[in-house]
């Protein structure tokens, strides 16, 4: 029984980002995280793992600096870590990211389950989950906010969905992808022994040669990052009693034409 | 006496991520709780201990044999400067005594048997502890301490009482300087072990302070409590040493929390003159200010650098006497700048920083002991003067 979990580095999100002089996305001197969302699914693959009596390998596409959510990773406690990087591999182009990790996990084999969080909270997309499912032909189950059940014998899993209606209980064949919500756990802290762990390992890197992996043609081609336009606000305090307060607001807001 | 040549600082990737991790606990299990605990004049010590323990984080120098880390003094560092972001200083000062105030010379002294039973469960946060070292007339002049401990076959019978312990309403046990015999000054005294269930100990009184509100303060009373002599830390008479010992880490981890704590301030009131406006333009824009702050940044950064050259001291295992002489100087310059910082910050916070919902006005309060705990700032200087030779030949 093997669990894989996807995670990559993104900007602490109390970090500046900006667009400099040269259109590069910079974030100043700010440390990178665990993108916050994958700490759910990286505490669900733990779990996960350990009741199925089995194996959790973290994997992330892309440079060197995706290391650090790697190895916070194995000091939460995944067993193992691997990094798919390649000069041809845009990981941000959610199909090409899609092939070559749907040839990892079938390099990986007998996975019964890959686990991703929500989302990636620095470009905000889903897409590759979706696709790589697809890739590989198994059940895609999102936003799931509890596993119920999961009879690996069986091949079995069952969850719970959340959506903004209502939750949602579905039963589903193994392997399957599934993304989670924050609601699904509370992840746990790197403990010093895992730290000690980690900061020894030696993490493999694969290419898409050793994958044996060929990239569709690009769908997405990034041409630009601009800063988002400075709005001129002017702030505008109030005085008087609150009917009173009510009564100038509305007229200013008629105004300004917002009623 | 020439400061040794130190290497500089020594924070590798696993320092780091140890960082990142420590200030991630600090930000989720006590930051949202602190303002709750400095009303309620305590912390739930033995929950936050218990998970402090299971990370790791509470024996980070002691040896793996006892649940220890056996990790070099650089973690500590660590965990010092990342948890002078707790908000209120009580919470690092509860953990500091758990970890290198009560428990040191127990770890470095103690017998094989008493370290299984009190270190173990302490680095687990299984126990919460205490050091119950100052009386009601005697703080920093240990050798004045009356608390006795006599003997009586294998028990030794305790009577006096303890003041001002950190810990001291929840801790599960002491470790307790007592006269074992009737010498006197420095002679004559023990560390023992006293587990705070046993009859005749009792907390007379919980204690109100200036600041440092979420950690309780306590006094405490001994009315003839039996402890088996086993439980006394190493050779019988050593105890005014051992706690001598005991004090260097506990000076050292004072400072660099407390130099810490200074700088996060700082930073906190640079932001704050930035966005605060007066007479049309912000509070920084007047060269006053930003010259001050400057000033404090590189007090600041001359004080941790001597604390680290401390650090590098204990972890190369120099000359204890050495120690003493820098790790002194370290408590003694933390504890001013302190002072200094909360002084000069809650003035450019002005009516804001007066009121108890800004983080300065706790800060202004909370300050003010690293110049009293552990040795007053008095103490301190008499320690560097007579390790200097100053004295009258």
């Amino acid at each position: 029984m093997h669990v894989v979990v996807f995670t990559r580095s993104t900007p602490d999100t109390a970090a500046k980002v900006e667009v400099d002089g040269s259109g590069a996305v910079i974030w100043g001197n700010a440390a990178t995280v665990v993108n916050p969302w994958d700490e759910y699914a990286l505490e669900e693959a733990i779990v996960q793992a350990k009741n199925g009596g089995g194996k959790a390998t973290v994997i992330a596409l892309g440079g060197e600096m995706h290391n650090d959510a790697l190895k916070h990773s194995l000091a939460m406690g995944l067993d193992e870590a691997i990094r798919i990087d390649d000069p041809e591999l845009d990981p941000t182009d959610s199909l090409a990211y899609a092939t070559a990790a749907a040839a990892a996990v079938n390099k990986i084999g007998d996975v019964d389950l890959v686990i991703f969080g929500k989302e990636s909270v620095d470009v905000g997309t889903d897409q590759h989950t979706y696709m790589l499912a697809r890739k590989l032909g198994w059940t895609m189950l999102s936003y799931v906010s509890k596993i119920l059940e999961v009879d690996y014998a069986a091949k079995t899993i069952k969850v719970e969905k959340m959506y903004e209606q209502g939750k949602q209980v579905v039963t589903s064949k193994l392997p399957a992808v599934i993304s989670v919500m924050k609601e699904i756990n509370e992840p746990r802290y790197p403990s010093f022994i895992g730290i000690r762990k980690a900061g020894k390992a030696t993490i493999p890197v694969w290419s898409l040669a050793d994958l044996g992996a060929s990239l569709p043609d690009k769908k997405v081609d990034v041409l630009a990052f601009n800063n988002p336009p400075t709005k001129d606000v002017v702030v505008e305090m109030i005085e008087g009693e609150p009917e009173e307060q009510a009564a100038k607001l509305v007229d200013k807001l008629l105004e300004e034409k917002v009623l | 006496m020439v400061l040794q040549a130190v290497p500089q600082t020594r924070f590798t990737e696993e320092h780091e991520m140890f960082r990142k991790s420590v200030r991630a606990f600090v930000e989720k299990e006590i930051r949202p709780y602190v303002d709750e605990w400095e009303e309620q004049e305590i912390a739930p010590l033995h929950d936050l201990f218990k998970k402090m323990g299971d990370l790791g984080f509470l024996g980070l120098n002691y040896p793996e044999e006892y649940g220890g880390a056996g990790a070099d003094i650089w973690y500590t560092v660590v965990l010092a400067e990342e948890l002078a972001r707790a908000g209120a200083a009580g919470i690092p000062m509860a953990v500091f005594v758990q970890t290198d105030m009560a428990t040191p010379a127990l770890a470095k002294h103690g017998s094989h048997e008493l370290k299984q039973k009190y270190l173990t469960p302490a680095i687990r946060g299984e126990m919460v502890c205490a050091i119950a070292v100052t009386e009601p007339n005697a703080g920093s002049d240990v050798a004045g301490i009356q608390t006795r401990a006599e003997r009586d076959g294998d028990e030794y019978v305790i009577n006096g009482s303890k003041m001002y312990i950190t810990n001291g309403t929840q801790a599960d046990w002491l470790c307790l300087l007592a006269r074992t015999s009737p010498g006197e000054g420095y002679q004559g005294m023990s560390l023992i072990i006293v587990p705070t269930n046993l009859p005749g100990f009792s907390v007379s009184k919980k204690l109100k302070k200036l600041g440092n509100h979420s950690s309780d303060t306590a006094v405490l009373s001994f009315e003839n409590v039996r402890v088996p002599v086993s439980n006394r830390i190493g050779e019988e008479g050593m105890g005014f040493y051992y706690q001598m010992e005991q004090f260097q880490v506990e000076r050292l981890v004072g400072a660099l929390g407390g130099v810490a704590g200074a700088e996060y301030t700082v930073r906190d009131t640079i932001k704050y003159c930035q966005e605060r406006k007066a007479f049309g333009k912000p509070l920084i824009a007047n060269q006053w200010i930003q010259f001050k702050l400057a000033e404090l940044l590189t007090e600041i950064e001359a004080a941790k650098q001597l604390n680290y050259s401390c650090a590098a001291l204990i972890e190369a295992g120099a000359d204890g006497m050495e120690i003493t002489r820098i790790a002194s100087m370290c408590k003694l310059k933390a504890g001013r700048l302190m002072r200094e910082v909360a002084d000069t910050c809650l003035q450019f916070y002005g009516g804001m920083g007066y009121m108890e919902e800004t983080p300065i006005s706790r800060y202004f309060r909370d300050a003010r002991l690293t110049s009293i705990g552990g040795g007053a700032d008095e103490i301190m200087l008499g320690i560097i003067a007579k390790l200097e030779n100053m004295n009258p030949r």
